[in-house]
């Protein structure tokens, strides 16, 4: 039985009809198209799909709406964009921290998470934040710098 | 303009036309098409610096257009570390051609000489005065259909602006910002689609509970069934998928496979029906001198791509166009004209990006079925998404390897022959290569005889046998290769083929036979090695470990070092690793250092050297895929892990470049010796070697009791 949910997106309040048990992924790339959150393994296994629930990095894969309904939900879509990008956008540019870029959006979520609640970070912090995503191609060293010099852009320290 | 013959670049063979190549456009910018695509490696980043070092133009007047079956042109499949050599020589040899008929043009315009004329952003200068014509205003004056002659000689590397230079990848941006990929392509009035697949090429479809999995879809869903071909389609992509996820169950198929256990292992290769042959140096088995023998394996390896494959098209009832994130659009469209009795020109391939592995993953599979689907359905725009567990059960995968080798050392301890035997399914069934086919191929009515596996030829590096061949100075070496012809499952390209295994069992043999002779493995090495590009790697390498200060080793501390050159015609590889091992390997330090000849873009040669050595440490120490009774039971990231963050070691890489050199394929370079030197690393921390992959917690536990 589909029912009306009703959550923020991105700062907007949203009204969505859905099944109560509709992974919010679903809703995020097919109702409200906002397609940069990926699908990867729809078992809470890769991280390609994270986004901030009320802050939180949480998986949208197998997230049902009902556990949503009334929250508010952060994709990456609402960081920056390509011709503003956020603090963290930029530095993975600068680091080049990529290859073919499926697993950027949500680690960059997890990292948003992880620098709103500490600006410092060590390495381990960020290893740790971080190790819930799968990469592939082999970026890790890149992307783990590339939040390290994030987060001196959002102390202030070094030319942005 | 010189007319001497030159030896022209395959890819410009095969697309002789400039027009293929290059287009110059109304708003000042030049099109310049490759047959080749992004698939994470940043080729068309570099290949973008080619042409505008050579026209001289900005990088921002250059935009490429890739992987697009219509207006680009022809290279085949964006693979074995070619685009560079290739496509890059290709393009270099176009643009230096272009920009002399532009100068010739503009000369016979301004009435002045060739030599009076400078180029600055596409503008002409006559003897440093600006002109009022730039190369957009003569380019429609010049015929592009002519064929390109490659006799206009390219810029002298001490020109070069651009070329050489870290420049920032193009398809980043997009990729942070969270667009880019194929799987944002969602038309309002899509049809979702999702296979049941045929659990192998000979079975037969002989029920499906259709009520029961439109019980489970929930929404509304068409089945759609051809053959052994089924899909469910619907405007809900959530009820295609629980269709699909449920049909697994509710079918009933005959003569599906029946993989006993042992088979995913390599020691079964041994004995298979195999297509036998031999290469190099006869070796006399008689010859004195002592023998070392050694067998290492590899077991079957997944692409294992962060997304299941994806690709869209629709069918306008005249034309099939199809979106895909394959290595090929030309030999994409080909092997799906040929499935669906379509002429050629009747169908458009066009390359989006998908996700990234080096090698042949299912997106060319999942392509042929879509465009089944969407011939079916004429008018509507199709997108098949596979599941899961469809790409982790059905992509073709790296096969599993046995390497025995036999060396016979002379006086001073040094190898005097050399064979290597290998057992190996095939590493290229890339469909139009007469090795393979697409897979639902299979499932249609009137399949495909069984595919004859074949191994790349031995001039284009080998498959199995690929590096199999030291690079050292050995008086014979020689290569026994046992195609195994009946695998139990498709196997195909997965990044550096053979080089992998073969090179991780060399360089540990080479280890072993220096501690045999009293010799530090550098050295060693080092004494048998005259290439002086292989030396400097090597020796480089060297010094960022501090080899100099390795401990005497057996206390869980490694330190270990390898080499190869890619196909021993690519570029050259040193690698060393710095590990601890107590009931499991830690990675702590990667050193790599390349050479590949002139470099485009170091940034991005680099990037796929961390990048590669990484993948190998993956492989090496992690991944395994299990399969039993139907197929593949490794079907989800807990039962096939790769490296994660928290194993991720420091990774320096360092590029020698050598300017003056052509060009070396460097994309898979560093996979393989650094699979090689976390074997020597584990050896010299464990006083004890290895010398079956993957290097897991289990057989460092079985090492460490013995």
């Amino acid at each position: 039985m589909a029912q009306i949910f009703e959550i923020t997106v991105n700062g907007e309040p949203r009204q969505v009809e859905a099944e109560a048990d509709l992974p919010l992924i679903y809703v995020l790339r097919n109702e409200l198209g906002l397609t940069g959150t990926r699908y990867g393994c729809g078992l809470e296994q890769c991280g390609s799909c994270m986004v901030l629930i009320d802050g939180e990095p949480s998986y949208a894969c197998a997230r049902a709406m009902d556990s949503v309904a009334g929250r508010t939900v952060q994709t990456i879509e609402d960081l920056g964009t390509v011709a503003d990008p956020h603090p963290l956008q930029q530095a993975f540019l600068d680091e080049q921290a990529g290859q073919c870029g499926y697993c950027l959006s949500g680690i960059l979520i997890s990292a948003k998470a992880l620098l709103d609640r500490n600006p410092s970070p060590s390495r381990a912090d960020i290893v740790a934040a971080l190790d819930g995503h799968l990469c592939r191609c082999g970026a890790h060293s890149r992307i783990i710098r590339a939040v390290d010099r994030a987060a001196a852009m959002l102390r202030g320290e070094g030319g942005v | 303009m010189s007319v001497e013959k030159v030896d022209l670049p395959l890819s410009l063979t095969v697309n002789p036309r400039l027009e293929q190549w290059l287009k110059f456009e109304t708003d000042e910018t030049v099109r310049v098409a490759t047959g080749k695509v992004e698939i994470g490696q940043g080729v068309v980043t570099a290949l973008s610096q080619i042409a505008a070092e050579e026209l001289d133009l900005p990088l921002d007047r250059v935009v490429m257009l890739s992987g697009d079956s219509d207006e680009g042109p022809d290279e085949r499949y964006t693979s074995s570390s070619l685009s560079i050599m290739v496509s890059g020589a290709s393009i270099r040899l176009v643009c230096a051609e272009a920009r002399a008929l532009l100068v010739a043009r503009a000369a016979l315009r301004l009435n002045c000489s060739a030599a009076q004329l400078s180029v600055a952003d596409g503008r002409f200068f006559v003897d440093g005065a600006a002109s009022d014509i730039s190369y957009w205003s003569v380019a429609p004056e010049i015929d592009w259909g002519q064929t390109a002659t490659g006799s206009v000689a390219p810029k002298a590397p001490a020109e070069y602006r651009i070329v050489g230079q870290n420049v920032p990848r193009q398809d980043l941006p997009a990729k942070l910002a969270g667009g880019a990929y194929i799987y944002d392509r969602i038309p309002d009035d899509v049809v979702h689609a999702r296979m049941l697949r045929q659990p192998g090429r000979d079975a037969v479809l002989r029920a499906l509970d259709e009520a029961a999995v439109r019980h489970a879809a929930g929404g509304e869903i068409e089945i759609f069934q051809r053959g052994n071909f089924v899909a469910f389609l619907g405007a809900d992509e959530r009820s295609v998928e629980a269709a699909a996820a449920a049909a697994v169950a509710h079918a009933k198929w005959a003569n599906a496979p029946d993989i006993e256990p042992g088979q995913q292992g390599a020691a079964w290769l041994r004995g298979q029906p195999s297509d036998d042959r031999q290469y190099g140096a006869e070796v006399n088995p008689d010859a004195p001198g002592e023998v070392v023998e050694a067998r290492f394996s590899r077991p079957y390896i997944a692409h294992a791509s962060l997304a299941p494959s994806c690709a869209l098209a629709q069918f306008s009832g005249e034309h099939l166009t199809i979106w895909s994130h394959g290595q090929g659009m030309h030999p994409l469209r080909r092997n799906i004209a040929e499935v669906l009795e379509l002429p050629i020109e009747a169908i458009t391939a066009k390359h989006l990006n998908g996700p990234g592995c080096y090698g042949h993953n299912g997106a060319d599979d999942v392509a042929l079925d879509v465009a089944i689907i969407a011939m079916h359905k004429p008018g509507s725009c199709i997108r098949l998404q596979w599941r899961r567990e469809e790409e982790f059960g059905f992509e073709p995968f790296g096969p599993a390897m046995l390497v025995d080798l036999r060396v016979r050392l002379d006086e001073e301890g040094r190898p005097a022959d050399w064979t290597a035997e290998v057992w190996s399914p095939t590493h290229v069934q890339r469909p139009g290569t007469g090795s393979g086919f697409l897979l639902a191929a299979a499932a249609l009515p009137n399949p495909p005889a069984a595919p004859v596996p074949q191994d790349p030829l031995e001039e284009a590096g080998g498959g199995g046998t690929r590096n199999a061949t030291p690079y050292y100075d050995i008086p014979k070496t020689r290569i026994l290769h046992h195609l195994v012809t009946a695998p139990p499952v498709r196997t195909s390209a997965l990044r550096t083929l053979g080089a992998l295994p073969n090179v991780f069992a060399l360089e540990a043999m080479i280890d072993d036979l220096a501690i045999r002779a009293g010799a530090d493995p550098l050295d060693y090495r080092l004494s048998m090695l005259s290439d002086p590009r292989a030396r400097a790697v090597l020796k480089t390498v060297a010094k960022r470990a501090d080899w100099s200060q390795r401990g005497k080793g057996g206390e869980g501390q490694g330190l270990g070092l390898a080499f190869a050159r890619y196909k021993n015609t690519a570029a050259y590889a040193a690698v060393a690793v710095a590990l601890r091992v107590d009931e499991q390997v830690h990675l702590d330090h990667i050193w790599v250092v390349a050479d590949g000849g002139l470099v485009i873009n170091p940034d991005g040669v680099r990037n796929q050297l961390e990048g590669g050595a990484i993948q190998g440490a993956s492989w090496t120490l992690k991944e395994q895929v299990t399969m039993l009774g139907q197929g593949v039971t490794s079907l989800d990231w807990d039962s096939y892990p790769i490296l994660r963050f928290s194993e991720i070691p420091e990774i320096e890489a360092e590029v020698l470049n050598q300017p003056e050199q052509p060009s070396l394929g460097v994309g898979e370079c560093s996979v393989s010796p650094t699979a090689a030197a976390i074997g020597n690393s584990v050896a010299h921390a464990l006083g004890h070697r290895i010398h079956d992959m993957p290097l897991s917690r289990e057989r460092i536990m079985a090492a460490l009791l013995n």
